[in-house]
């Protein structure tokens, strides 16, 4: 049963990281991002599904909300105020960043393959797509230009390092707690900056244009 | 006792953010500035236990030789910048509490750094910095300041994001020995860590925080960060902000070391320096913005930093010697460029020139400050730099010695280039790249000093004067107990 869900978080993963590749839709970005955020804050419930304790429900919870609905639902309103609905000419093009990230997973695949010894073997594949999490995250926010996609590209890398955590480092709770904070912060950076600021300032959310800084 | 210099601070903040008055704020700035500062001398005179060697308990917070180092220095900074913003900040109305409060926070997280003895601990800290200094980036609330801030925020997350991927990396290293981040316990036990995971661990930890740090090739949000921030806040960004960056990296190398990878890890330090070295001298041949000038200098000193960290043994007592000597210097350029700025109400190089007319206490300033940052003697980076170099010859670092040379005379003449036609009338320096500049401020006119009378008050100049002689003690008398305690502040506490 539980490894039934396992895989099944496994890969939701997957195809929410593909799905963030190969679209240009803001919508559809937040969805994905929206969906990937719930199953990574369910993922810590299977993974120690026997010893399960009020303290790791309390935190799952927190995650899934903060990571499924709130931080989702800021996107969204940050995205309808600054009238934007499409990643218009992007860096690299969806059909590029879909190679880009086939590349990137095998590159996971290759970098965490030493921890195999170390994991049960139906547990392997979670740090992978963890690590592919993390890349794919860093990749969107360089290849993208509007300050939302670039929100989303961080957001998603942050639902990587959480999963890796949880896959890694359960016997420190602490580490867990550290990735709520770092959620929390995710919050002020899109209220503080992507809602308010540059929707004031600017008519677009669109870093590309601010360029006045040359070096 | 030692939660204090993170809380007094904090509490000073909460207040400011309460007041409306603007001269009241000014003088808590003053008063919360004076009040740290007084605690951290207190921490040196009665609390000496930072020279002994042994960290007994599992409280998450202690202060290392290393520690206090860098508490001190932002403190006395934080002082001098706090005298500083009472005069440069006198005409401003607009919104100053959220500015008071936040300088107060920003303090507050450095001082957490400083004495936090768990990595868990210290990089919440460290993102803590990063939150309480977005705002003070915004001060001027355009569009150059929101596209500074919005980078600064997004580059800096995304290196503290990596940092916590190498904090779990550095529990997952230690396995079973371990049951918590705590600093001392890692040390105790970083012989027994899984070396490959403990290498990937200090790998982020240097990419994550390195980031904020601003070595190069990750430095990209600092020039615009520093340009576009008000001057006081330049001043502590490049003096304090920087130095914490530092403290993160060095906790790990310390970490390393036990586990007696310290040559691997010295390597790349070694490389990330020579290429902020490198990335800084050639960034520096052309500029036209004296603080970009200045963030990017930072960017240079900070790769010495990473340097003689990396080289070690006696380049590692040097390199702390620098940490101080260039938060002195740099803090007190800073303010002068915030004195320029004032006068001539702008950031370009080519409209500055014959300040030595206008403002001649500024100019004389600048014109140290000059001699200062780029290691000349007498001054306390020459002999900082000099310690370093020695170093290099101990440990044999041919390579790394000479394109430090080469990068620390590129630094010299391309400096020169712009600080001199500032500093005199355009026709003293026939021949200089900027004698056509100047439209904006004929030289010696003195029209354009209305904003503060023609006269330079004291706040302008006196903290800058007291930074500056500061830097000038160190660099002619330098008692060896300083060297000594640096000694063992680099060296740690090994063998607990």
């Amino acid at each position: 049963m539980e490894h039934t869900i396992l895989n099944l978080v496994v890969l939701t993963i997957l195809l929410s990281n593909i799905r963030l590749l190969n679209t240009s839709r803001l919508p559809v970005m937040i969805l994905s991002v929206a969906i990937q955020g719930f199953v990574i804050g369910v993922l810590p419930l299977v993974l120690h599904w026997e010893r399960i304790n009020l303290s790791l429900w309390i935190i799952a919870l927190i995650m899934i909300a903060i990571k499924g609905v709130i931080l989702p639902r800021l996107l969204h309103r940050s995205m309808q105020e600054a009238g934007v609905i499409r990643e218009v000419e992007p860096f690299v093009g969806p059909t590029v960043s879909l190679l880009i990230g086939l590349f990137l997973l095998a590159l996971s695949y290759w970098i965490t393959f030493p921890l195999r010894a170390s994991l049960p073997e139906e547990l392997f594949f979670v740090p992978v797509l963890a690590l592919f999490t993390v890349f794919n995250g860093l990749f969107l926010i360089v290849s993208r230009k509007k300050a939302i996609t670039q929100v989303i590209g961080y957001l998603t890398m942050e639902n990587g390092v959480y999963a890796f955590g949880a896959s890694l480092a359960v016997d420190h709770p602490f580490l867990v707690e550290l990735g709520v904070l770092l959620d929390v912060w995710v919050g002020v950076f899109i209220m503080g900056i992507a809602i308010y600021h540059i929707n004031r300032e600017f008519d677009h959310i669109d870093t590309d244009k601010l360029s006045t800084l040359k070096h | 006792m030692i939660w204090s210099v993170v809380i007094i601070p904090f509490l000073f903040g909460l207040v400011s953010l309460l007041l409306r008055n603007h001269r009241t704020l000014l003088f808590l700035l003053l008063l919360g500035g004076i009040a740290h500062f007084a605690l951290t001398v207190w921490f040196w005179l009665y609390q000496g236990q930072w020279s002994e060697g042994a960290y007994p308990g599992t409280s998450i917070v202690f202060l290392d030789s290393l520690g206090i180092l860098i508490l001190t220095v932002t403190s006395f900074l934080f002082l001098m910048v706090a005298f500083y913003t009472k005069g440069y900040l006198r005409n401003h109305t607009e919104r100053s509490s959220i500015t008071i409060g936040c300088l107060f926070f920003f303090l507050a997280t450095m001082s957490l750094v400083c004495v936090s003895a768990d990595m868990g601990l210290l990089w919440v800290a460290i993102e803590g910095t990063t939150l309480a200094s977005a705002p003070l980036i915004y001060f001027h609330k355009d569009h150059r300041s929101l596209e500074a801030t919005w980078k600064y925020l997004l580059i800096c997350s995304v290196g503290i994001a990596l940092a916590l991927m190498g904090n779990i990396f550095l529990s997952y290293a230690g396995g079973t020995y371990i049951d918590s981040l705590h600093i001392p316990d890692l040390l105790k036990n970083a012989h027994r860590f899984d070396v490959r995971w403990l290498k990937v661990a200090f790998l982020l930890l240097l990419v994550g925080y390195g980031t904020k740090m601003g070595l190069a090739p990750l430095h990209s949000w600092l020039p615009d960060a520093h340009s576009e921030a008000p001057s006081m806040v330049s001043a502590l960004l490049s003096g304090s902000l920087l130095n914490c960056a530092f403290l993160g990296i060095l906790r790990g190398f310390s970490i390393l070391r036990e586990a007696g990878l310290e040559e691997w890890g010295g390597n790349i330090l070694i490389l990330f320096g020579l290429s902020s070295l490198l990335m800084a001298a050639l960034f520096l041949i052309r500029q036209t913005d004296f603080k970009r000038m200045l963030a990017y200098s930072s960017v240079e000193h900070m790769g010495i930093l990473s340097l003689g960290a990396g080289v070690g043994g006696m380049a590692g007592t040097g390199a702390l010697l620098h940490l101080v000597n260039h938060s002195l210097a740099k803090g007190f350029l800073f303010l002068i460029a915030g004195n320029i700025l004032t006068i001539y109400q702008t950031k370009k190089i080519e409209s500055v020139t014959g300040l030595i007319q206008e403002a001649p206490r500024t100019a004389f300033l600048w014109m140290a400050g000059f001699l200062a940052i780029t290691g000349s003697p007498p001054f306390g980076l020459f002999f900082s730099e000099w310690i370093i170099l020695k170093g290099m010859i101990e440990s044999e670092q041919w390579v790394p010695l000479v394109i430090y040379l080469v990068a620390l005379f590129i630094v010299f003449l391309s400096m020169a280039r712009y600080v001199i036609p500032m500093t005199f009338p355009a026709s003293s320096v026939p021949g200089s790249p900027s004698v056509t500049g100047g439209p904006v401020s004929p030289a010696g006119s003195g029209g354009l000093s209305v904003s503060f009378g023609g006269k330079e008050p004291l706040w302008m100049w006196a903290p800058a004067l007291v930074l500056a002689s500061v830097t000038l003690i160190l660099g002619l008398f330098i008692p060896e107990s300083i060297l000594s305690f640096l000694t063992v502040a680099f060296s740690g506490w090994g063998g607990v």
